[in-house]
């Protein structure tokens, strides 16, 4: 994880394992992102580790891939300060506690940023290897312009 | 061992209980249970992560390399297996890392038990006792004790970042050493955050030590590192509590590991068959006189005896390993200086090495056979959940027998608490839950 740093422009995060299938997904979008010299951060660590990451932020956008039965690429969008998280709706990631446990916990603990989207592309195959499905790849190009719409770009 | 339940008098009654997914354990895994005229006919806990095949890829790798591969086996503990296998190198190559390195290996360790005993402890494992889904429920009814969990798990993961250049599967360590050893200002800014941590982890184990506990013991056969100076963390010689003293390399002549049909995860038995106990409760009864006198003042606060044989107390026994962790990172801190060199040189050359620490969750151990070219020919890895599925099994079949006359979603729960006393690392021992329960 990179340092962490207060930052007053958007805090971008990308959770998932690129070798895990689809779960690569917000990998590739942050690599889009970085190509376009948008910072955005990959993010490897635990659902507890990630809150700590957007303490005190403004603007926080995070993408994870979804697994809720949805047709593969299809992308959900969540103003998780106005609603909640669905359970069972995104991957979990080390001992379950995930990106929807991270948010509803910071939820009840005061701890959310000021403004956090989170952004769920449903993906399909999560077994081993670096490939992405191709109906999530397609995807990956509509999630990195809504982003850029989101933050002005 | 528990009673055996008394036999049903009634009509013939069966039931088929099913766990389909083990939920708050790390890896996939299910347990299927048939009960028969109120007794077990059968119980299984099977572990489905599929293998990853570690030993096969690492032949042919340069020694140099082993820490780094073997560490992505895990994200809560990359510690054991970066120190498993650079000890079981230095040993294959005659070199031993003594002094302030050492100090250095046995602080970030402290790290990653504290991060690993607090994630599962406070997040995963007090739900079951307050009857909550999960961790969420607890901070809505206890949201001080969540924040305070939340940061101590945090204190562990800076230790790591600090020593480790960073908090998941650190890059600074080395067969030999470190690439780079910390700056002494970096390692002086734990002291403050450290005395904290050795207060919080106290008032969560006697906040824990008030939960219901259910009544459940066994004469568990404990093996655990044992080290003449210090309670043992990151080396030592094997022990049991039936008598056993080897030195790590002895491994293979005392204990076994057997495929069964039912798990993707080899079974650890004792050479003559027998289930084991490895982790915080096995370290605990053997090493319990080399804790500190607070941190064993602690244990008592929070209701644990010298010896503990009830499992579901395990929860205790890693907030004491919490609170002693803290003070000995902070018995480091204090003196740490900066040594000249980061590392011993290492030579590469033929040998066969072994290596063994204490993971969060029990020895882990590491033997690897090199070439002249220091080039890897074969390896062997024994973790800890592989090393306990038996005892998981064991301790489930006490549990069940005892408990044969609740509702099946009552049984269930049970079971799955059971199974969470061990903190069963599956992605590590797959070589994990769905929970399958039938009576007829």
């Amino acid at each position: 994880m990179t340092k962490i740093v207060k930052s007053k422009t958007p805090w971008i995060i990308g959770v998932g394992n690129p070798l895990r299938g689809d779960d690569g997904v917000a990998a590739a979008v942050i690599a889009h992102l970085k190509a376009e010299d948008i910072p955005a951060y990959e993010f490897d660590g635990d659902g507890a580790e990630l809150m700590e990451t957007w303490v005190g932020q403004g603007r926080v956008i995070v993408i994870d891939a979804a697994s809720s039965g949805a047709p593969a690429g299809t992308l959900h969008r969540f103003e998780a300060n106005v609603e909640e998280l669905p359970k069972n709706f995104f991957r979990h990631s080390t001992h379950q506690f995930g990106v929807a446990e991270a948010v509803e916990m910071a939820r009840v603990l005061n701890q959310l940023p000021g403004h956090l989207t989170v952004y769920g592309i449903e993906g399909v195959d999560f077994g081993f290897g670096s490939r992405l499905s191709p109906d999530v790849e397609a995807a990956v190009q509509d999630v990195v312009q809504q982003i850029k719409t989101d933050i002005g770009r | 061992m528990t009673k055996k339940a008394s036999r049903s008098t009634s009509r013939p009654t069966s039931r088929r209980i099913k766990v389909d997914a083990l939920s708050r354990v790390e890896g996939e895994g299910a347990l299927d249970l048939h009960i028969q005229n109120g007794e077990i006919k059968d119980l299984k806990f099977r572990i489905f992560e599929p293998p990853r095949f570690f030993e096969a890829f690492l032949q042919g790798r340069d020694f140099s390399e082993a820490p780094d591969i073997t560490s992505r086996i895990c994200g809560i503990c990359p510690i054991a297996y970066i120190m498993g296998a650079s000890h079981a190198m230095e040993d294959a190559l005659g070199v031993e890392v003594t002094g302030p390195l050492n100090d250095l290996r046995r602080m970030i360790y402290c790290g990653e038990w504290i991060e690993s005993h607090v994630l599962h402890a406070a997040m995963l494992h007090a739900p079951d006792f307050l009857e909550l889904d999960d961790a969420l429920q607890i901070a809505k009814s206890n949201p001080e004790l969540v924040k305070t969990a939340l940061q101590l798990k945090k204190l562990g993961n800076d230790i790591l970042e600090v020593i480790g250049g960073r908090a998941v599967h650190p890059v600074n360590l080395k067969v030999g050493g470190f690439y780079k050893v910390p700056r002494k200002s970096a390692v002086r800014a734990l002291i403050e955050p450290l005395k904290w941590g050795i207060e919080a982890s106290r008032e969560l184990a006697v906040a824990f030590g008030k939960f219901d506990f259910p009544d459940f013991d066994y004469d568990y056969t404990c093996v655990s590192l044992k080290h003449e100076k210090e309670y043992a963390i990151h080396e030592g010689r094997i022990v049991s509590n039936r008598g056993l003293d080897i030195p790590v390399r002895d491994f293979p002549n005392h204990f076994l590991e057997e495929h069964v049909a039912h798990s993707n995860a080899l079974h650890g038995m004792t050479k003559d068959g027998e289930a084991y106990l490895v982790g915080p409760i096995a370290r605990y009864n053997n090493n319990f006189d080399q804790l500190s006198k607070t941190a064993r003042a602690t244990a008592k606060a929070a209701g644990l005896g010298n010896i503990c044989t009830n499992p579901f107390q395990s929860i205790l026994v890693r907030m004491v390993e919490t609170q002693y962790a803290c003070e000995e990172a902070l018995r480091i801190a204090k003196t740490y200086e900066e040594p000249d060199a980061s590392c011993v040189k290492m030579v590469p050359g033929k040998g066969t090495g072994h290596g063994c620490t204490e993971a969060p969750r029990g020895i882990c151990y590491h033997r690897y056979s090199l070439d002249k070219k220091g080039l890897i020919t074969r390896a062997t890895i024994v973790p800890p959940t592989a090393q306990n599925q038996k005892q998981i099994e064991a301790d489930l079949h006490g549990m069940v027998e005892k408990n044969l006359t609740l509702a099946d979603e009552k049984l269930k729960w049970r079971c799955e608490q059971t199974i969470r006393n061990y903190d069963p690392c599956i992605s590590c021992a797959t070589h994990f839950l769905k929970l399958n329960i039938t009576r007829d």
